[in-house]
């Protein structure tokens, strides 16, 4: 049993041990102590249309099919051929009503269950089919369409394990009318040659902006957006917080500047987009009320589901997660979300606004790839420069900022906190 | 330049757009493209969608092409500072059809780029182009990338113009 982090509320100094970044001994442990014990995001209801609609995809290093059976319900089962460990379903994407293995032609239902063994009679003892099923994880439950598998039988509810998180969930599913978002077609996936944890700081670390992101921000004042001078302490142009939402998560909680696809009009969006922008927000208001809309379209909010799923709801919604294959490298897996009901139109435009900050072709995202990437590079002199310095902000009272430290020492602080159950 | 538009003619445009890219002269290279130009590369599981009802990698309109130049001539575009080095080959060029004016145009495309410090990144795909014919020369419409990868993966990063 081992700590990472120094954590001195009196001298208010946090440090953390740069092998927590480097060592695939400590990815093992990662493996065992988080990913098989958090609940782990695998996909979205409205990936799944219809009955035997099914997607393809790798959670936590697990191949895995996500998808629905003849009557609609909804599985995760592990993509592995129950006879000698093939993968079972191949294609990414598609509608199919059994999976049939093509090395030996085990055939299973889309529900799971083992339908047809080839030459069956050849097996002298018991072979139970109904036993030999493909296998799922222990734990598969949905928050309004959210869809997590955690492979810890005895874990907590989902809806335990998310506890605060869900007001922030909320936020986000409450910009469709009925309640229904939609992941939209088309996924980004890219590498980044660091440490999956690095994603996680980055996703909220908002002191970096301004530094990291002057282009993009400079891109954004010459479309017209006006861009305030930081005041009082601050680096960026507006206040935001920093909020701690238990059981290692959190979010920024930002007053908006950058436009909201629902629904604060900025200049990047055309004067044509002036009225349906304020449709989208008069039917916003009369649904939840004057208060609760200007919470959810005049704040934007990174928000941290512990350990590895974010959800980006700002300059337009991604939900964005990411698996470490190395302790120096990282996949991540970004998607676009959107209210169902929404017209062509403002969808184009979520989009728009979308591909203007996020993504591998952003004005954005790139230059945190390469910022992760240069600290991951870094930290080959990690032995002899041991420690990073993450005390920004601890003496501070009250309400803590987004462009400090605080929430990512959240995350830390659990992070640590789990790998001392080694 | 007549009605019969040559290969060659479209080859020679396509290889001197490569050579712009490949020397950085991003300025020069906004002048091959029309007033209306845009610029995709759509995503790796769905590289037949519609930008506007799929989300792309990279879908530019011309005035965030204009400032996507400012932006990679930034020393602040960390991304591609310094600059990434970048080669690319051009092939299997063919004329698709002929419209009035717009000539569609594909071919195929090795870019290898380089950065300090790491392994070559090799970006293998196809080019769509829509040109305009415009006096003696063309003029890029519409410029379509289509990465060949079924994740982008390791190719991590569209950051300069690919």
């Amino acid at each position: 049993m081992r700590s990472y982090i120094v954590d001195d509320p009196v001298k208010k100094r946090f440090l953390l041990d740069r092998e927590a970044l480097v060592s695939e001994a400590v990815l093992k442990d990662e493996m065992a102590c988080i990913f098989s014990k958090c609940w782990i995001y695998v996909g979205h209801s409205s990936e799944l249309k219809k009955p035997n609609d099914f997607v393809t995809r790798r959670v936590a290093g697990r191949p895995i099919i996500f998808n629905r059976d003849m009557r609609g319900d909804i599985h995760c089962l592990f993509n592995t051929c129950r006879h000698r460990a093939a993968i079972v379903c191949t294609e990414r994407e598609g509608s199919r009503r059994s999976f049939r293995c093509i090395y030996h032609g085990w055939a299973y239902r889309n529900d799971g269950a083992l339908g047809g063994v080839p030459g069956e009679e050849a097996y002298a003892g018991e072979l139970d089919k109904s036993e030999l099923g493909l296998r799922r994880p222990a734990r598969f439950e949905s928050y309004r369409d959210f869809w997590f598998m955690n492979l810890d039988a005895n874990a907590p509810s989902l809806l335990d394990y998310l506890g605060k998180a869900t007001e922030y969930l909320d936020l986000v599913v409450d910009q469709s009318p009925s309640g229904q978002m939609q992941v939209v077609t088309g996924v980004q996936e890219y590498d980044v040659a660091g440490n999956w944890k690095l994603m996680v700081e980055n996703s909220v670390d908002d002191y970096h902006l301004p530094t990291t992101h002057s282009t993009w921000l400079n891109y954004m004042a010459n479309s017209g957006v006006k861009i305030e001078r930081p005041t009082e302490g601050r680096v960026l142009p507006t206040k935001g917080l920093a909020i701690d939402l238990g059981n290692g998560h959190f979010t920024t909680d930002n007053v908006n500047f950058r436009g909201r696809p629902v629904a604060a009009w900025i200049p990047i969006y055309g004067e044509d987009a002036k009225p349906e922008m304020a449709e989208i927000r008069r039917e916003l208001v009369e649904r939840v009320g004057p208060d609760r809309a200007n919470r959810i379209a005049d704040t934007n909010r990174n928000l941290v589901i512990f350990p590895n799923l974010v959800i980006n709801d700002g300059s337009s919604v991604t939900i964005r997660t990411f698996f470490p294959d190395g302790a120096g490298k990282m996949h991540v897996t970004a998607w676009a979300l959107g209210p169902i009901e929404e017209t062509e139109s403002a969808r184009a435009r979520r989009l728009d606004a979308f591909l203007t900050f996020y993504g591998p072709g952003g004005f954005a995202t790139p230059d945190d790839v390469e910022a992760l990437e240069l600290v991951q590079q870094g930290l080959a002199n990690w032995e002899d420069d041991r420690w990073s310095e993450m005390s920004r902000g601890m003496g501070r009272e009250g309400e803590q900022l987004n462009s400090d430290e605080h929430h990512l020492r959240i995350f830390w602080r659990k992070w640590n906190q789990m790998m001392e159950s080694v | 330049m007549g009605n019969d538009i040559t290969r060659s003619q479209v080859e020679d445009f396509l290889y001197r757009e490569a050579a712009l890219l490949d020397e950085w002269k991003l300025e020069e290279w906004l002048g091959l493209l029309t007033d209306d130009a845009t610029y995709y590369v759509p995503p790796n599981d769905h590289p037949e969608g519609d930008h506007r009802t799929t989300l792309f990698i990279l879908a530019d309109d011309i005035v965030r092409i204009r400032e996507r130049v400012k932006r990679l001539m930034s020393p602040d575009c960390h991304a591609e500072y310094p600059h990434s080095r970048t080669r690319r080959l051009i092939s299997n060029v063919r004329i698709l059809s002929v419209d009035g004016d717009l000539v569609t145009v594909a071919a195929n495309f090795i870019c290898d780029r380089f950065r300090r410090y790491e392994r070559i990144r090799e970006y293998v795909g196809g080019y769509r182009f829509i040109l305009k014919r415009v006096g003696d020369g063309f003029r890029i419409k519409e410029r379509r990338v289509v990465i060949d990868a079924h994740e982008l993966g390791a190719l991590g990063a569209v950051s300069f113009i690919l």
